[in-house]
């Protein structure tokens, strides 16, 4: 079976060539760059959304894209047992496409912070996660003005396991100064109810190969063959 | 039809913690000796010209168009309506 990835492109993306890049030369697997408004769900078997500035952040970072046709097609996908990931802005696109839960706010130093940080893999059964470790420490950066995450409904999170990934430090300690933005118990990451929808603000696409990677380490690359993973896992 | 002007602003949630305005108010007025100033929260302002039969029926698009576009997040936003008033009355 030929697997076939859609990356989406906004006004505004602008990770979008690096995320087609390591999904066509780092991972081999076949990407193609679509414009959000001729967006076909169904002629693909997983899409990303990648990071950026889609149509200037003006409102709020993600809103005025979450109203794009690709959203609906996005939407379809999930129902068809497709996995999409939202990275960064793409993340932002996803709750305030209500595809997510929660929000993203803006930091609280109020600052672009522009990093290599850890998270901690806290559910590891999700379309993109599936060859994670659960509690793995990876390393990967961050790039973001908004990405403090907010909910009120942290309990309902908790319960469901919807928090995939934390910020923490060397020991794994999802502590404060931990921390980068603000967020909500350190969180970086969430999923949808049925896991096939992951959103969070680290740049897997960043962390795909050693010359990027102060560490040596290619941890991002392990959310694209969890999705390749989980593509073929629902073939059989 | 009449011409209204309504304006409305969105503020983050009490629970969501709001570092514009802690900034402004630690960092400036508290600095500055403006200690009776306890407490601030900031906000987005729009300013919006509608045509509607009358001041209700004008605000009650405005609220039905911010829930239904999502101007404003109901995750971490609470929308307040600070005015509706009749155009030619404020701006000949």
């Amino acid at each position: 079976m030929n697997i076939k990835i859609a990356v989406i492109q906004f006004p505004g993306s602008n990770c979008d060539l690096d995320t087609l890049y390591v999904l066509n030369n780092v991972m081999k697997i076949d990407a193609e760059l679509v414009w959000h408004k001729q967006f076909d769900g169904s002629k693909f078997d997983g899409a990303v959304l990648p990071g950026g500035f889609s149509f200037g952040d003006y409102l709020r970072a993600g809103i005025i894209a979450a109203h794009s046709p690709a959203i609906d097609q996005a939407r379809q996908m999930l129902n068809d047992d497709k996995p999409i990931i939202g990275t960064c802005n793409g993340f932002q696109i996803l709750t305030e496409a209500q595809l997510l839960p929660g929000a993203l706010l803006q930091n609280d130093s109020l600052k672009f912070i522009c990093k290599w940080i850890r998270i901690r893999v806290d559910n590891n059964q999700t379309a993109f996660t599936n060859k994670m470790g659960l509690g793995d420490i990876l390393d990967i950066p961050i790039a973001h003005g908004e990405g403090r995450y907010f909910t009120e409904k942290l309990k309902e999170l908790e319960e469901n396991n919807q928090i995939v990934f934390r910020y923490v430090n060397e020991s794994g300690e999802a502590e404060e100064n931990a921390n980068p933005n603000g967020s909500l118990e350190n969180i970086a990451g969430v999923c949808d109810l049925e896991q096939k929808c992951v959103g969070l603000m680290p740049h897997p696409e960043r962390a795909s190969e050693t010359i990027l990677s102060p560490e040596k380490t290619v941890h991002g690359k392990l959310f694209f063959s969890s999705m390749l993973n989980f593509i073929e896992r629902n073939v059989k | 039809m009449n011409s209204f002007i309504v304006e409305i602003v969105m503020t983050l949630k009490s629970a969501a913690r709001d570092p514009v305005a802690e900034t402004i108010q630690r960092d400036l007025i508290a600095k500055k000796g403006y200690n009776m100033i306890s407490n601030i929260r900031s906000g987005q302002y729009l300013k919006i010209d509608i045509e509607a039969e009358d001041m209700n029926s004008a605000k009650e698009i405005i609220i039905e168009m911010c829930n239904k576009l999502r101007i404003f997040n109901p995750v971490t936003q609470n929308l307040n309506i600070l005015n509706v008033s009749k155009k030619n009355s404020r701006e000949l």
